[in-house]
């Protein structure tokens, strides 16, 4: 089901968690709301899933007004960073759950449950008591919970906030797939640039309780649309009034004209990756990303002066939206 | 690995059993001692008595009223002063301790000038109306109440905070209504907490002595108005010091009991439950399952 979101502001006494919000997720899509931490993503999720009530505008869940909707009867699945397992029931009776209360007869909720549970991957951990699961297992456990009682919208707060960085990218994987197969309509929030674009269709960045852009993970890293958004979706740097991003930068030993002299104060080797970390003359520092054999053609090390000139700048007008400046190639 | 030695491990292991030896154990030990010196008929007696079994079965019904009603009120308090914010919640929650903080004998004192037939609030009223409360059973409820109140909310109110609104929030995104939610997710979820407290309350209930004491005028028989501990106190004065060690050691297994009782059930529930250090094995799925340590 499609899901709007029309004009909201929600304030905690002065805090204004959401600041005139307007949001469209298409129906069946897998959707990040991506932002640092009090950018109000959070809330919004809450107020979509109707956790808080929004103090002005309206939530549409597949055209119709749900504002007033209590959580209830809204028929959505909620996935919480912490798990909210319920601690003194099992496993199966954590996913049953939402059925029982539904009133369904015990063949359907045993049929439902195995299904599910094959679904995320629990298969014979049916009698265990969450405390004798692992993080991951966890929160594959709550998505079943959520999705038991089929809800029209998944919404999903921070989901792998909570664990380690290895199961989170197995558990990023597995999502993706899983929407393949369910596909329902998923709000994600995350903090994690890298984890939206890897996961989401369509991002949403918001900030300051307000939406600063939203649209396909490469529109936004190609074309942000504020400084806030080329600064947080991928990395960028500020030179003078311009940003760039540091795989856009050339490094050359001569100066010739249109360069900056600068002097590599770490040299750090990520694999195929290398980053080289520049001191400016004017003491700003930022750093250039080359690949191993660029930097060995290069021949740089720790100490030199060497020059370097952006391939490619992006400036903002204040309040504006940007706009790509590309340099000349050079002539040698 | 603690950085303590093996010696002052030990050190410190036996000034914490010797306090407890001598300020508890032993005392207590002598109490076992002394009534079962010259046999047990003298103490059974005691207990067997009629004053014996009216003072038995008066503080049954005294904790049996109080205690129902401590944790259903304890319950609601604490949902209250951890789930909403409201002004004057600060002073709520400061006057939960008064209990604590007024000696015993004063309480009693207090509950006599609300109470009592003459020269009172509304002792007159109820008098009237056929209700006797001082010198009599409903002030001695009221007086166990009293001194029994802040246990339960003070056991519950930290259990509540720390478990947050996840688990109850979850509830209500599955259909569950508010009632569904706090029977299904929330009691259970803080059921060691309320049994923690009604067990203290309940210990409570069944020593107080102060103020009940000050609101029975300690009439004694059986249509008196004593408790247990009352009753104890009466032998003891009477110089019938089996009778009062026998009773006191009524009170004593009573509370034991009750004790026990809470340690035997939450070893059995939590190992049901699996402890908190256990380890998942590696189960089928795309996944190994790796122990995740939380925040």
């Amino acid at each position: 089901m499609a899901i709007s979101v029309k004009n909201v502001t929600k304030r905690f006494g002065d805090f204004v968690a959401l600041d005139d919000v307007s949001i469209d997720v298409p129906d069946g899509g897998l959707t990040a709301l991506l932002g640092p931490s009090g950018s109000g993503k959070s809330t919004l999720l809450r107020v979509i899933a109707g956790l808080e009530q929004p103090d002005s505008g309206q939530v549409l869940i597949s055209g119709e007004d749900n504002t007033g909707t209590r959580v209830q009867d809204r028929n959505v699945g909620f996935v919480f960073q912490h798990y909210a397992a319920f601690k003194h029931m099992t496993v199966f009776d954590n996913i049953a759950f939402g059925l029982r209360i539904k009133g369904e007869g015990s063949g359907t909720i045993r049929e439902r449950v195995k299904q599910l549970i094959e679904l995320v991957h629990l298969k014979g951990f049916e009698r265990r008591y969450p405390n004798q699961l692992s993080g991951g297992q966890r929160q594959r456990m709550a998505l079943a919970r959520a999705l038991a009682v089929e809800p029209r919208v998944l919404l999903l707060d921070e989901p792998f906030g909570a664990l380690d960085a290895k199961v989170r990218e197995e558990l990023r994987t597995w999502l993706r797939r899983l929407h393949d197969d369910v596909h329902v309509t998923t709000i994600f929030v995350t903090h994690d640039q890298e984890e939206a674009m890897d996961v989401a269709e369509q991002i949403i960045v918001m900030n300051d309780g307000k939406v600063e852009q939203s649209g396909g993970p490469r529109d936004l890293y190609e074309d942000p649309a504020s400084e806030f958004v080329m600064s947080f979706v991928g990395p960028a740097h500020r030179l003078g009034d311009a940003w760039v991003r540091p795989h856009d930068v050339d490094i050359r030993h001569e100066p010739n004209g249109q360069t900056i002299e600068a002097m590599i104060q770490r040299i750090v080797h990520l694999g195929f990756e290398v980053r080289v970390e520049l001191t400016l003359t004017d003491g700003e520092q930022f750093s250039v990303q080359l690949t191993r054999d660029e930097v060995e053609q290069l021949e740089l090390s720790e100490g030199q002066i060497v020059f370097v000139r952006p391939r490619s700048t992006r400036v903002f007008a204040p309040g504006g939206r940007g706009s790509k400046v590309t340099n000349k190639p050079e002539v040698a | 690995m603690s950085a303590l030695s093996r010696r002052s491990r030990w050190g410190l292991r036996s000034v914490a059993l010797i306090y407890l030896a001598a300020l508890l154990m032993v005392p207590v030990g002598m109490i076992f001692y002394r009534a079962f010196e010259h046999g047990l008929s003298a103490p059974i007696d005691a207990v067997t008595s009629a004053n014996g079994l009216h003072a038995f079965w008066l503080t049954i019904l005294c904790v049996g009223i109080a205690v129902p009603l401590n944790t259903l009120f304890g319950v609601v308090t604490a949902l209250v002063l951890v789930r909403q914010n409201f002004r004057g919640k600060a002073l709520l929650n400061a006057a939960i301790d008064l209990p604590f903080a007024i000696s015993p004998v004063v309480i009693g004192l207090a509950l006599f000038l609300v109470y009592a037939p003459r020269n009172s609030w509304f002792g007159g009223w109820l008098m009237n109306n056929g209700i006797q409360v001082i010198f009599s059973v409903p002030g001695m409820i009221l007086a166990t109440i009293f001194v029994s109140l802040p246990f339960v909310v003070r056991e519950v109110m930290p259990v509540l905070q720390e478990i947050g609104m996840d688990q109850e929030e979850a509830a209500e995104t599955l259909g569950a209504s508010p009632w569904q939610t706090f029977w299904k997710v929330t009691l259970p979820a803080i059921r060691w907490g309320v049994t923690y407290g009604v067990v203290l309350a309940t210990a409570r209930a069944l020593g107080e002595f102060g103020a009940v004491s000050v609101v029975a005028g300690n009439i004694s028989g059986t249509g008196g108005t004593q408790t247990l501990p009352l009753y104890v106190k009466n032998q003891f004065d009477n110089f019938n010091l089996a009778g009062a060690y026998g009773a006191a050691i009524v009170l004593a297994i009573l509370a034991i009991a009750v004790l026990f009782g809470m340690n035997l059930l939450q070893r059995r529930s939590r190992s049901a439950e699996g402890g908190e250090d256990e380890h998942e094995l590696p189960g089928p799925g795309v996944f190994v399952p790796q122990p995740v340590k939380e925040a």
